[in-house]
């Protein structure tokens, strides 16, 4: 699936200015359990409208965002329409 | 799967580049951005397409200045107990870090996030003091935190920054020839589009908030060489899957009934105007520089000067780049840093060092 792809990060270091992608995988309150590619972990969802299924942008233990799949297909699609040819 | 690293599409940014006869001078205010560039070896790309691209102030760990440093380290000593981010806890202050006060045992510990250190306060007697770096990506969490009323004993020393009069800054300064910003993609993930438009507005700069992805990074590029050629300058967004124009509204919400701007220094700068963030009127209890007024009184009026010989401030300035410093992987490495450039995993000297030959071996 096309969002895998942003999952590069294995390890969860504590460096104050990373983000990156995690799974929503159950929700209660303001905590979710997501899913770093494999690495499992409780973050504050209260600053978002998350919902279970859906992927976020985590960042000290918060989710910061949504990540909007139909935004990061569009996004290519303008890659590939800009760079006048389809790539696969 | 990995198509936003796709290796063909990048060559044809690349080739689109090449073909616009290029020579701009470029800047991103992110680490993880300068971590993209190096990590997939983009800058040479670049600069054979005529684009360089500078690192500006966009780490927050090496704009924090030496004197928010000693104040960490003067509470640590005071007895309270430290709570810190991982990368903030080797940076230097005049003589020594908060790693320094920890070997001595002082109680100095490594938070993942603000949710933790509340957790300890929660479960200890002792005053927790938690060590606020970051900029807009991390001040809606500590926001958060602190808005749900944590226990008595947690408080916060904020080293926070915004971003935006930082870049008005670096712009007044004209230090650099900036033919198009690159803005950092989680900052804006909060802020949103609107608070960079009035660079472009008043001072004609293109603008781009990309992702980090090389894709992203190549893309933003061509969206800011593109406005250069067709003689626009307005805020695009590449990274649209995650960067709405409004930001995030329930984050800006809480940040600003938790913080006010007030006027701070970034290191490598003068004082900049309502660049930094301060507990607003009604969290004021929570504040660890009023709570400690006696334990920091010391260090209230004291100037403090770089570290001898360490280039950060231009380097954060955008004016060189960290190979440029006489220090570099000589006496300067991530085991034995002199400046936070070095320190910092968004530092533009950890970064390099760690990418390239001088890391071999280590
Ligand atoms: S290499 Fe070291 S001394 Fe030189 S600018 Fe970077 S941090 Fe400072």
């Amino acid at each position: 699936m096309l969002l895998v792809s942003f999952i590069t990060t294995t390890s969860i270091p504590s460096i104050v200015c990373l983000a990156i992608p995690a799974k929503v995988l159950d929700i209660k309150g303001d905590v979710a359990t997501v899913d770093f590619g494999g690495i499992k972990r409780e973050v504050d969802i209260s600053l978002t409208d998350a919902v279970v299924g859906q992927y976020v942008i985590v960042h000290t233990g918060f989710a910061i965002q949504v990540l909007d799949e139909e935004e990061a297909q569009e996004t290519l699609a303008f890659f590939d329409q800009i760079l006048g040819e389809n790539v696969a | 799967m990995f198509r936003f690293r796709d290796k063909e599409m990048a060559e044809k940014i690349l080739q689109k580049l090449r073909e616009m006869d290029l020579q701009i001078t470029l800047m991103h205010v992110c680490g993880t951005h300068q971590d993209t560039l190096v990590r997939h070896g983009l800058q040479p790309l670049l600069e054979d397409v005529g684009v360089d691209i500078r690192q500006g102030p966009g780490c927050p760990v090496c704009v924090t200045t030496a004197k928010e440093i000693e104040e960490s380290i003067a509470l640590a000593k005071a007895g309270k107990t430290i709570t810190v981010f991982g990368d903030m806890i080797k940076v230097p202050g005049v003589e020594e870090s908060l790693s320094d006060a920890k070997t001595e045992g002082h109680d100095v510990r490594i938070v993942y996030g603000v949710n933790d250190a509340v957790d300890l306060a929660g479960k200890v007697d002792n005053e927790v003091v938690f060590i606020g770096v970051g900029f807009e990506t991390t001040t809606p969490s500590i926001a958060v935190a602190v808005s749900r009323r944590p226990p008595k004993n947690f408080s916060l020393l904020s080293c926070h920054r915004v971003i935006p009069p930082a870049l008005k800054a670096i712009v007044e300064m004209g230090e650099v020839r900036l033919d198009g910003l690159i803005e950092p993609g989680h900052v804006s993930t909060i802020i949103g589009s609107r608070p960079y438009e009035f660079l472009s507005e008043e001072h004609g700069i293109p603008q781009v908030i990309a992702g980090f992805e090389p894709l992203d990074l190549l893309m933003g590029v061509y969206m800011l060489a593109k406005q250069k050629e067709e003689g626009n300058a307005r805020v695009d967004i590449e990274y649209r899957r995650v960067v709405k124009p409004e930001g995030n509204p329930a984050a800006i919400k809480v940040m600003d009934e938790v913080f006010e701007p007030a006027d701070i220094k970034w290191r490598g700068f003068p004082t900049i105007p309502a660049s930094g963030l301060v507990l607003s009127d009604e969290y004021q209890e929570y504040d660890a520089r009023q709570r400690f007024e006696d334990d920091l009184a010391e260090l209230k009026d004291k100037e403090f000067k770089e570290p001898k010989g360490c280039r950060c401030g231009e380097v954060l300035r955008g004016i060189i780049r960290s190979e440029e410093c006489p220090l570099f992987a000589k006496t300067c490495t991530p085991m034995n840093p002199i400046g936070p450039c070095m320190v910092s995993a968004e530092g533009s000297c950890n970064i390099l060092f760690k990418y390239s030959k001088y890391a071999e071996g280590k």
